[in-house]
């Protein structure tokens, strides 16, 4: 079992057009949307939820008015900012460390777990589809991702699936290294701009600490030729296989607004490419 | 006025719509907390003026002075924290994970023998730089790092109330963009018209409502895909402050990190008149210029 992760560093390269094509053409695997908080690989897939799970992580400090006597020994230890001045706990402020409870001298202060999101486990007509939502304005995304990879890794096992193919999420923090860890290649979707290369390198660094083969792909490549230039003298001196240059094509926008993956949608140029990308990394 | 450019989706156009505002208008403090990938100074191209480290506290341990009573671990609620109780003569240890701190020093603070102190670990970098009459500020968070809320709390430290603050947030919706958006009077919520566009919209609308910040959604590459984003925002009430057309000067412009005012100075006046959109909705008409 291979498992492979796209990501590109900067967002809105075309991560998610690109993983949903290889839905389409990678036989005998599970597809896994780790973009937890803004999931959109569901509307190419268009999944049938067979498995629903609440997703609890973290707690959040509630406290309680009657037994609290507003001495204010919660409101400076908390480093978050998350108790107010009226002893009213904001929310998504609050990271669960319940040091404020501690500190109480009245102990009205408890803590509560949170339902941070849920997943589910779906059937698409390309096979199984691990994918979550984190609740509006919740943290722990990088558990979120821990947990349905390790769903998607356990139905992969036991079915004998060929590959896990996961659609990460933009950006190099919790949830990218989540999405990352122990793969068998990150496939780096960028676009040739000064932002995609300086973006690309960052994600591409952070692939590199943890000790994760790189292949990358160019989105967009015509839009200019140059900067694609650089990003391959890039690759060539950073001996990262660069296995694909896919050229701007409207057909790809099409696609996406009939909800189709861009080698189903038509023969077009764009998804010719992308063939070729699935045959350079699978 | 401190204005913040967010979007549930990556790459609709945040940095574009926060740069070339920014550069539209005067007395401007543009302050990037997209830490993770930081791109206006790309564009913006200040002159960085200042570095300062950033740090979060993470706890060090006197061994002389624990007992191994284990409350450390007790406290932490994020098990960065292991104890291994000393037994026949043999001394104890305790093991500190820093990359599941979060800094928020119950340990030793709960500590009963005093033997914890926080030191900082190194979790990114903060540059301070101007570009004319704009003062600009990033993070850079340093590779393999988790975390960028800590970092990104510290950058907006320094805010300077008496400009106009434009702050780029990170795509998405959990911590980091809340992090980001907090506090500010207006954000601006940049989408395209695709079902990709419209769904993250959607989400990222459900975020500012929650944080009770007013928003207005700027439409991006307004002629691709359909119609449902424009439809979603009026059945919603929610304003459209400004459509930008797809053209492939601005592509190009933004592919060599050039802001398009720079290239049409017809766009200034658009983006000015974002600027008065936004007073507008916020009642502040007096305050804008």
């Amino acid at each position: 079992m291979k498992q492979i992760t796209v990501i590109s560093g900067k967002g809105g390269t075309g991560k998610t057009v690109i993983t949903g094509s290889f839905a389409a053409l990678a036989k005998n695997k599970i597809m896994v949307d780790c973009d937890v908080d803004a999931a959109d690989l569901y509307l190419l897939l268009h999944p049938a939820v067979k498995e629903r799970h609440e997703f609890r992580s973290g707690q959040t400090a509630v406290i309680d008015k009657k037994l609290c006597n507003k001495c204010g020994k919660c409101i400076p230890v908390c480093r978050f900012e998350a108790i107010k001045n009226d002893f009213r706990v904001e929310r998504f402020s609050c990271e669960g460390c319940a040091l404020c409870s501690h500190v109480c001298p009245r102990g009205a202060i408890r803590m509560e777990e949170n339902v941070a999101g849920e997943w589910f486990i779906s059937d698409t007509h390309y096979g199984p589809f691990v994918h979550a939502k984190l609740g509006i304005a919740e943290e722990n995304s990088g558990k979120l991702v821990a947990k349905i990879r390790q769903i998607a890794k356990e139905i992969a096992q036991m079915q004998a699936l060929d590959y896990v193919i996961i659609d990460g999420p933009p950006g190099i923090g919790c949830p990218v290294i989540a999405s990352l860890s122990g793969v068998d290649c990150a496939l780096i979707v960028t676009e040739p701009t000064l932002s995609g290369l300086h973006d690309a390198r960052r994600v591409i660094e952070v692939a590199k600490h943890f000790n994760i083969p790189v292949k990358l792909a160019v989105n967009k490549y015509d839009l200019n030729l140059g900067m694609t230039e650089k990003i391959e003298a890039f690759c060539r001196k950073n001996d990262i296989p660069a296995i694909g240059k896919i050229p701007f094509d409207e057909a790809v926008v099409k696609a996406l607004v009939e909800g189709k993956t861009i080698v189903e949608y038509a023969q077009c140029a764009a998804g010719t490419e992308v063939r070729k990308v699935w045959e350079g990394i699978k | 006025m401190i204005i913040s450019v967010a979007s549930g989706k990556g790459g609709t156009g945040k940095t574009t719509v926060a740069v070339n505002l920014a550069l539209s208008l005067k007395n401007i403090q543009f302050i990037d907390c997209d830490v993770e990938e930081p791109n206006a100074h790309l564009f913006i191209k200040p002159l960085i003026k200042e570095e300062v480290k950033a740090y979060i506290l993470v706890p060090e341990v006197e061994e002389a002075k624990c007992s191994y009573c284990g409350k450390c671990r007790e406290a932490c609620a994020y098990h960065a924290i292991a104890v291994v109780p000393g037994n026949e003569g043999k001394k104890g240890s305790v093991l500190i994970f820093p990359h599941l701190c979060h800094g928020c020093g119950a340990c030793s603070i709960l500590c009963p023998q005093g033997a914890i102190r926080e030191i900082n670990k190194d979790i990114g970098l903060i540059e301070i730089g101007q570009e004319k009459d704009t003062q600009f500020i990033h993070g850079r968070l340093n590779i393999g790092e988790a975390m960028s809320p800590p970092l990104i709390r510290q950058v907006k430290k320094y805010t300077n109330p008496t400009r106009t603050v434009i702050i780029d947030a990170p795509p998405g919706t959990s911590c980091p963009v809340i992090t980001a958006v907090k506090g500010s009077d207006f954000c601006v919520l940049v989408t395209e018209p695709t079902p990709f566009g419209l769904n993250d919209l959607i989400l990222a609308v459900e975020v500012l409502r929650k944080l009770q910040i007013p928003f207005g959604v700027v439409i991006n590459r307004s002629d691709i895909g359909d119609a449902k984003v424009e439809n979603y925002c009026k059945q919603e009430n929610i304003p459209i402050l400004m459509k930008i057309p797809f053209s492939r000067e601005i592509a190009v412009s933004y592919s060599e990190g050039v802001p398009i005012i720079k290239k049409d100075a017809s766009f200034q006046d658009k983006f000015i008149n974002l600027y008065l959109n936004i007073c507008a909705i916020k009642n502040e008409a007096n305050n804008c210029h």
